[in-house]
């Protein structure tokens, strides 16, 4: 499968009469946003606001962030099976909006929900805070429950960034990169000689507000199964939920997969990438021991010699990190595994909730638990009176003169486990 | 100007070897030895002021006696750091390194250092206690050692957030502390692996921790009997979770009444719990506390009683050792209140 990714580089976002995207810089008509976002009765206002690199401004409680994109060859649209039907994409021609994203906001739906600040030391823990936001602030109408609040927010944020990428569709890209999966067997008289890679993605499907999305189908309800690179370019996987900020996966990084793109890089020089195994994170034993022992089978089956598996969130999916691990290594085959750490915030404490020896090559995104100090902002979009309530906040978080303290756990990206950051710790 | 002592052994101050390794402590005036590389690395910004020699057996056989004379020593020169060694690979000379300056950090308050090789016994000895610089295991690698022990030496004596091991250069200390690598995780992850199929040396970023396995204690023999405690990670609270418990990482647990309580509900009770949707928690708090059901088998007899306390957290990304201190101390008020067993909620 191949997939040609056309980018359209953004420098900058302002508001006019008419949405389009000239000289690089994207012009959004305000108006026809909101309208968008009050097609859904679920909301009773919907307010649109712009967020620039550099700038003293701070987004929360952050839901989702998600980088506008438009098919323009190939079969289906974006997000299939959300927004587009369920079509098989990941072939064709996508163009991109680079350095434009939509973050959602508004009233908090659970707790787990981030900070992104375009300045100051906030800015360096969030790959957000280098983009030209476009944030849509939606409020519930009274009464709403949570999950349906969640599902009305994480709609609007793919109708925005849809809306937006659709400005894409006739221009001519600035820059182009061509990603090519081949079938199995012919990767295999391709790359004779090279040692063969998977890569296995731990989606985030915890349930009550844990929910990752793969074609429209709820990722708890799948068995681990195969999915072209490309395929996740178009927004064949998307987030619906609530994990901590620091280590939920964004839609925006599932879109901007840092592991499909370091591996792409290699393929066909010191390795061969032949595909993604996902698989899911459910609570259940009986589901861990399952999807586990299928990650496992589908590595041996495609003949890999190495996975690299990232994790989703922290606590209860590391169980099934250690899982993978164990049963892909009892079979023969390497792991590298992508996680995140919770060592306390004095970084004393025991990291992860499981442990194996066979774990023995481990990428680190950093202690979640560490303490930030983050200063007040001229501007705030959103809530911030959430500070105290969301995850890694606490009583006291947030103080009179509107800064912050708080774990890192609260920044929108901070530690997250596809290795998209340089952070890191030991 | 910060103000230094040092602390070497008879050899590194030119008395003698092996057949001198049994004299006591002595103070010298000044720098000796090791000392003059490190007051070249510290320029104007740190002076040694004393130098402690003494010799390694004496130490290591009198070490009560030797730690409390040089303590005295060093108190007198009021000094701003204390810097032991390096000892390379020298094992008597790095347990007293290391033993010496914790001493002084636990006495006199002021910020230690010293370095070693990392398989020296003194590294694992106190490791976890003290700075110690990862050096090579012979005095040839001075240079290299002075190069990493004096700027954190000096960082240390200003009181600067001290970086990641693997920035600092010190030993790994069991605290984890964050930074930034030069690439992404990803790409580390990519070269991690290419290096591990290619059975090639690579370094994990978070080496595993030995678990702990806890034994399950013997079943109650007679449950008609036994006075039962219900105790949650769930984070089911009184309504407005009077004692602030956090969403996620909680710092405290509570400890709540339910003498008379027959029945949770949304009116009186809720979740303070960050991790899962809370909706069908708060409709009926008693789905992660199970009171209305312990009340019925209460009143059937099927258990001897309902505890009066239930002790609640929030299991969210709290920390493995907050986890542990919290149940240290509330499960000895169990134990004295006479609870036979415990149910235990997660969520």
């Amino acid at each position: 499968m191949k997939l040609e990714l056309g980018y359209i580089h953004i420098k900058d976002i302002q508001f006019s009469d008419v949405s389009k995207v000239e000289n690089g810089i994207l012009y959004v008509n305000k108006e026809e946003v909101k309208a968008l976002i009050l097609e859904d009765q679920n909301f009773q206002k919907a307010d649109v606001d712009l967020a620039k690199p550099g700038e003293s401004v701070r987004i929360m409680p952050v839901k989702d962030v998600i980088e506008p994109r438009v098919k323009v060859e190939g079969p289906g649209g974006v997000f299939p099976g959300m927004i587009n039907k369920v079509e098989t994409v990941g072939s064709g021609k996508t163009h991109v909006l680079k350095g434009a994203a939509v973050v959602t906001t508004g009233k908090i739906v659970g707790f787990q929900e981030g900070i992104i600040d375009m300045s100051g030391p906030g800015a360096e823990y969030t790959p957000f805070s280098k983009l030209n936001n476009l944030v849509i602030v939606c409020e519930p109408v009274e009464g709403l429950k949570q999950h349906e609040h969640e599902k009305a927010l994480r709609f609007a944020g793919y109708k925005v960034a849809a809306y937006l990428g659709e400005l894409a569709r006739n221009l001519t890209p600035d820059e182009v990169e061509v990603f090519e999966t081949p079938t199995l067997t012919e990767g295999l008289k391709m790359y004779p000689d090279l040692p063969r890679v998977a890569y296995v993605e731990m989606l985030q499907s915890q349930g009550l507000l844990h929910d990752t999305y793969v074609y429209g189908v709820d990722a708890k309800q799948i068995l681990p199964t195969m999915i072209y690179p490309t395929e996740v370019m178009d927004g064949a996987i998307v987030s619906g939920n609530c994990v901590s900020a620091c280590d939920k996966n964004t839609t925006y990084h599932h879109l901007n997969n840092p592991v499909i793109h370091e591996l792409y890089k290699e393929h066909g020089k010191t390795l061969n990438f032949v595909g993604v195994i996902i698989t899911n994170e459910n609570v259940y034993l009986a589901d861990k021991e399952r999807s586990s022992n299928w990650s496992a089978k589908l590595a041996e089956f495609f003949g890999v010699d190495g996975v690299i598996v990232s994790e989703e969130g922290f606590g209860n999916p590391d169980t099934d990190l250690i899982m993978n691990c164990k049963k892909i290594e009892a079979k023969g085959i390497k792991t590298v595994l992508i996680t995140d750490e919770y060592a306390g915030r004095d970084g004393t404490s025991q990291s992860l909730a499981d442990a194996d020896p066979s774990a023995n090559a481990v990428v680190s995104g950093g202690n979640a638990n560490e303490i930030i100090e983050l200063p007040p902002m001229e501007k705030l979009i959103g809530h911030v009176e959430v500070a105290d309530v969301i995850a890694g906040g606490f009583d006291g978080s947030l103080h009179e003169d509107g800064s912050i303290t708080a774990e890192l756990q609260v920044i929108t990206g901070a530690t997250n486990e596809m290795g998209f950051n340089t952070l890191s710790a030991r | 100007m910060i103000r230094v002592v040092h602390y070497i052994n008879q050899f590194f101050a030119n008395v003698g070897g092996e057949e001198m390794a049994h004299i006591p402590a002595e103070v010298r005036e000044g720098m000796l030895g090791p000392g003059l590389a490190l007051q070249q690395a510290f320029k104007d910004e740190a002076e040694i002021v004393a130098t402690i020699v003494c010799g390694d057996s004496y130490f290591n056989e009198n070490m009560d006696e030797a730690k409390k004379t040089i303590i005295e020593m060093v108190k007198k020169y009021e000094p701003d750091l204390f810097i032991a060694g390096p000892a390379f690979n020298a094992g008597r000379y790095g347990v007293a390194c290391g033993a010496i300056a914790k001493a002084v950090k636990d006495e006199l308050n002021i910020p230690v250092l010293t370095g070693m090789f990392e398989e020296n016994p003194g590294a694992e000895m106190f490791k976890n206690d003290i700075y110690i610089v990862a050096t090579k295991n012979s005095a040839a690698g001075m240079r290299d050692a002075v190069k990493k022990m004096a700027p954190l030496a000096l960082k240390l004596a200003k009181g600067e957030k001290i970086g990641a091991s693997i920035e600092e250069g010190y030993l790994p200390n069991g605290k984890r502390v964050n930074f930034f690598e030069k690439e992404i995780g990803a790409k580390r992850a990519v070269d991690m692996l290419l290096a591990k199929l290619n059975n090639k040396e690579f370094q994990t970023e978070f080496p595993m921790p030995d678990f702990d396995r806890v034994a399950p204690n013997p079943a109650i023999k007679d449950i008609t009997k036994a006075k039962i405690a219900l105790v949650t990670s769930g984070g089911i609270v009184p309504k407005g979770n009077p004692d602030h418990i956090e969403s996620s990482s909680a710092s405290k647990y509570g400890k709540y009444d339910i003498d008379g309580v027959m029945d949770l509900t949304e009116e009186t009770y809720q979740t303070a719990h960050g991790g899962y949707d809370p909706v069908y928690a708060n409709l009926d708090p008693d789905r992660v506390l199970p009171v209305d059901i312990l009340r019925e088998f209460e009143k059937e007899g099927k258990i001897g009683s309902l505890h009066r306390y239930y002790y609640a957290t929030v299991g969210n990304g709290t920390a493995v050792k907050n986890a542990k201190a919290f149940a240290e101390k509330f499960s000895k008020e169990l134990v004295a209140d006479g609870v036979d067993a415990v149910i235990l909620t997660s969520t």
